[in-house]
């Protein structure tokens, strides 16, 4: 048995902020290991939305009444509290979006329009979800720039060297994960930015996977955009961030146009545009959700991420100890210090019949691509299951997960 | 095999309702699933393959005189034994017949809550396939 005493995590608190948590499926009591896709979120986080429809909902930016007031203190009082999380130097470095794949493409046709041209060369690593792939492939196909690959180790490693040899004079763009969300890998962006820059590119991070398990400090990876979404990071859909460096920002034209972007609209003279993070702003943002969004974060920096951290890696340990006593069960991904998943096929058992079977018994993994088909086709395989924890996860509901495991295979083999 | 589709489908209720809990009923369809004729590799093809689902499946349809004959497979062992059961209630069936059955069962049985179409189960794209080509050949 995994020791976890010397932990100062208290899961049953952590637990009690959590009352989805108390629920069951089929009857059994809910083993919720799927924080990968969407972790849960505490009350702490879902009481915003009570309090903000009952007390101060109104639009923001433009309204002089004290209900608009409100609102707009307490969503940019959240941009700061996300420019804290990941460390930004400034508060108008932090654009708020739907979620990551949202940033990622504002990126892709801001940035990537402006700048990318044909015969030009964007780097993507063979672990990235399909949100850090598709935008580059449909935006290559009208340009016409190139796409490489950063290839992966029989660990789900980045090959460093390899990733060094792929630079030319014509590389203008590294598009990486900071943590895989298939294998759990977590990338050396920080020195992998460094030799982008030393070859005069620049580096986007998808961090979605990183958020809830690692502490970001985009400053200190020197990374030139960086994305994130609430949903895995205990807070609610529909909610992402994109860091960009100021002069980037600055430079880069707008994307969607409508309200909240503009300084002055004529149909003379044209528009002028706002500054920056508004310009790539337009529309009414998802208010309530980006307040909560700051909500999850205290609730994220209450508790620590190097205690989340240490508790998640001691859970993947024991979830690795015992799932390897399982006869014909393979773990994909062994990336040393990776994060809190465990992807994995079994012989004689088909990921969808392991998936249907388990939540019989209240467990919810995923099984799948988890849209990351490159990687896992590299791999031989096209689905895997894939176990994912959370600060809230126990080392008996591990041993649930395992021994429904058991189960369950019994019954297809 | 009972003389009708209808006919099949009251009986794998019957049998269903043995059951008082579902990972009994999911081990009696995982059964079943065992039990189903082989198919050949070669049919393994993409136009026999059917979409919709997390698993691979691949049905393949020919007319045997006035019944129509179905050989499915797949490589998961509840789909496997979903196979099973729609086999049982349409293979070697009059076309007509087999349009004229609406999938009670799934309702009857609680399949459809259990395997809804969110579950990508690739039941509902099977069921669409037998209808499609029942359609044509009646």
């Amino acid at each position: 048995m995994t020791d976890f005493s010397d932990l100062m995590l208290d899961v049953a608190k952590v637990r009690s902020d959590f009352p989805i948590l108390d629920r069951e499926v089929h009857g059994k009591p809910l083993v919720y290991l799927d924080n990968a896709a969407t972790c849960q979120t505490p009350r702490q986080v879902i009481e915003v939305f009570d309090d903000y429809y009952r007390r101060y909902n109104a639009n923001i930016h433009r309204g002089l009444h004290t209900l608009s007031d409100e609102a707009t203190s307490a969503f940019e009082r959240s941009r700061d509290k996300v420019r804290a999380f990941i460390n930004a130097r400034e508060i108008r470095e932090i654009i708020f979006t739907r979620g990551t794949t949202e940033a990622i493409n504002l990126v892709a046709n801001t940035w990537g329009r402006a700048n990318l041209k044909a015969g030009d060369e964007v780097l993507v690593s063979q672990l990235e979800h399909h949100s850090n792939i598709v935008p580059w492939q449909l935006l290559a196909k009208e340009i016409g720039f190139t796409i490489k690959v950063i290839p992966v180790d029989e660990r789900g490693v980045l090959d460093q060297a390899a990733y060094r040899d792929l630079f030319t004079e014509r590389t203008r763009l590294v598009a990486v994960n900071h943590v895989s969300n298939a294998f759990g890998t977590v990338n050396p962006v920080s020195e992998m930015a460094s030799v982008a820059h030393s070859h005069g590119a620049l580096i986007l991070v998808d961090g979605a996977q990183a958020a809830p398990h690692e502490q970001v400090d985009v400053v200190a990876m020197d990374a030139d955009f960086y994305a994130f979404s609430g949903h895995k990071v205990y807070g609610p859909t529909g909610v992402g961030v994109l860091y960009g460096k100021a002069a980037l920002l600055e430079a880069m034209p707008p994307w969607q146009g409508g309200g909240e972007m503009i300084k002055t609209v004529s149909f003379e003279a044209g528009s002028t545009f706002a500054d920056i993070p508004h310009k790539f702003e337009a529309g009414t943002p998802a208010i309530a959700e980006v307040i909560a969004l700051g909500s999850a974060l205290d609730w994220v920096s209450g508790i620590g991420l190097p205690l989340i951290r240490a508790w998640e890696h001691r859970l993947t340990e024991h979830a690795t100890k015992e799932l390897s006593r399982i006869d014909g069960l393979r773990i994909l991904g062994t990336a040393p210090g990776k994060a809190a998943v465990m992807s994995f096929v079994v012989e004689g058992a088909h990921s969808q019949d392991i998936g249907l079977l388990i939540d019989q018994l209240g467990v919810a993994i995923r099984t799948g691509h988890h849209c990351a088909q490159p990687l896992l086709a590299h791999f031989g395989v096209d689905a895997t299951c894939r176990a994912s924890f959370a600060a809230y996860n126990t080392p008996e509901e591990i041993d649930i997960f395992v021994e429904s495991l058991e189960r369950v295979i019994g019954m297809v083999r | 095999m009972s003389d009708t589709a209808q006919e099949s489908q009251a009986e794998l209720i019957e049998e269903f309702e043995m059951f008082d809990n579902w990972m009994d009923r999911y081990q009696y369809i995982i059964d079943m699933g065992k039990q189903l004729p082989a198919f050949p590799d070669e049919w393994k093809t993409d136009e026999l393959k059917i979409q919709g689902c997390q698993s691979n499946v691949w049905m393949r349809s020919q007319r045997d005189g006035e019944r129509l004959h179905f050989d499915a497979t797949s490589d998961a062992a509840i789909v496997s034994g979903l196979i099973a059961v729609l086999m049982r209630i349409f293979n070697d069936r009059p076309p007509a017949e087999i349009a004229a059955t609406p999938p009670s069962f799934l309702e009857e049985l609680g399949l459809d809550k259990h395997l809804s179409p969110t579950r990508s189960n690739g039941l509902h794209a099977m069921l669409e396939r037998i209808y499609q080509v029942a359609k044509a050949e009646a």
